[in-house]
């Protein structure tokens, strides 16, 4: 089934009503309020692409795109926690049994469980995915689990965690449940970008867990699940990027339209209009390699993945351009709370970071040129 | 049809690969030019071209190692189809 468009205005409204005017005070408590998840919950937005037996909507993955955009223009916080929750509720749909997809599918549909996803370590680079830290050892017919995860998003929230563990020979996923014994959260506070989200450190200590929570093949998580998940998780980045573009330029326009210098509002002087024109112009550029890797995951297309992390890659670094030129433009009103570009600004960077930085993003677009001429 | 398979899954390799030499049975990830990203195409591939989806069982790297061995399971998974 297609979401008509009429759900994505009332997404906009959700935005501009609820999320927006007060994503400054979510960033400044490090929180996010229960009412805001509950009405992401309500307008049937935390997975909206399972199919409507799992309590979806069979929302298509260009239009899954448009979403988390508008969430991104609202606040990024709000859609770091639908990007996590995203990877987890696809990856239970896509790579989980039968009794899991029966057991989680629908809370996570209807974000009675929330989901978090647990791949980082404190001991090694997070762009390093093989790293092994975290060990689970066969226990008769189960699996004890040991190790710890960094920088998880939603950690402090999540009811469901997918844990990434080396199994000997290779590394799997788990379904851990976050009030199993042995699991132990700790909120990481103050910090720079999307404090809302809400992000902590993650122990497992023994944790006993049944043969049924292994998710995907064993062994070869890293050439399904995680780089499937990933996959999804970099295509929200990207567009939530678009939205942090747009929220960039509708602070500049009305700021610009309402200030003064010299006796000329500021939207005359050229220098700005640059500026304006350049946020403009990533926006549809960004827009439009956004709507390409969805269409391409819509047809199941393996294109897709190159395509996303182009989409990523453009979308991030533009992000990063326009909250620079945003906070330029307000000038020292840029560094304050009373607008949004101070926000904007560091949570942009976030998206230069994660699910990819644009350092390993370089180094794998770059590799894909050389595929031609490999030998 | 399972020369066909192994044609059409040559021709996607050779596609994104076109100076690369290899036969149905090398090891395309000894060769080091596949990593994980393009594990996952291959999967999304062969479920997109044959109209199946592996099962987890069969999600292992040894079955995408050579064009022959993911053929292999193209076959495989077809015969399980029509069984069922």
């Amino acid at each position: 089934m297609q979401v008509e468009t009429w759900d994505l205005a009332e997404v906009g409204r959700f935005v501009d009503d609820e999320v927006a005017p007060h994503a400054n005070e979510f960033d400044r408590a490090e929180r996010m309020p229960e009412d805001v998840l509950g009405r992401v919950a309500e307008l049937g937005l935390w997975a909206p692409f399972l199919p409507a037996e799992s309590g979806g909507w069979g929302m298509d993955m260009v239009t899954l795109g448009r979403v988390h955009e508008e969430i991104g223009r609202g606040c990024s916080s709000l859609r770091s926690l639908l990007t996590v929750h995203t990877m987890v509720s696809a990856s239970v749909h896509r790579w989980g049994s039968d009794g899991q997809r029966e057991r989680w599918l629908r809370p996570l549909a209807e974000g009675k469980a929330l989901g978090a996803f647990c791949l980082t370590e404190p001991d090694h680079s997070g762009s390093d995915s093989t790293a092994e830290g975290t060990k689970a050892v066969p226990d008769g017919d189960g699996w004890i689990l040991d190790g710890r995860k960094k920088w998880i998003t939603g950690g402090q929230l999540a009811d469901l965690f997918m844990v990434f563990a080396g199994t000997g020979g290779g590394m799997s996923a788990f379904l851990v449940e976050a009030d199993q014994p042995g699991v132990d959260v700790t909120p990481l506070r103050h910090v720079m970008g999307t404090p809302a989200s809400m992000l902590a450190t993650v122990e497992f200590t023994g944790v006993r867990l049944e043969a049924s929570a292994l998710l995907g093949p064993r062994g070869w998580a890293a050439g399904t699940v995680m780089t499937s998940a990933l996959d999804l998780g970099r295509y929200s980045v990207a567009c939530g990027s678009v939205g942090i573009i747009r929220a960039a330029l509708d602070a500049c326009a009305a700021y610009t339209s309402a200030r003064t210098a010299g006796g000329a509002a500021l939207r005359d002087l050229p220098q700005v209009r640059a500026m304006v024109s350049n946020m403009v112009t990533a926006r549809d550029a960004a827009q439009l390699l956004c709507q390409r890797a969805g269409a391409l995951k819509d047809a199941g297309d393996p294109a897709t993945i190159m395509a996303t992390w182009v989409a990523k890659y453009f979308a991030s670094t533009a992000a990063v351009r326009a909250a620079n030129d945003a906070v330029q433009i307000h000038g020292a009103n840029g560094f304050s709370a009373d607008y949004p570009v101070a926000r904007l600004y560091r949570d942009s960077k976030v998206t230069e970071v994660i699910e990819g930085s644009t350092q390993i993003q370089e180094l794998t677009i770059a590799a894909e040129a050389y595929r031609e001429v490999a030998r | 049809m399972s020369q066909d398979a192994r044609n059409e899954i040559r021709a996607f390799i050779t596609a994104k690969f076109p100076r690369m030499t290899f036969t149905d049975e090398q090891d395309i990830f000894a060769l080091g030019f596949v990593n994980s990203l393009f594990a996952m195409e291959l999967v999304m591939f062969i479920e997109k071209a044959f109209g199946t989806r592996i099962p987890n069982e069969e999600l292992n790297l040894d079955n995408f190692r050579t064009v022959a061995r993911m053929a292999d399971l193209v076959r495989r998974q077809q015969s399980a189809a029509t069984a069922r």
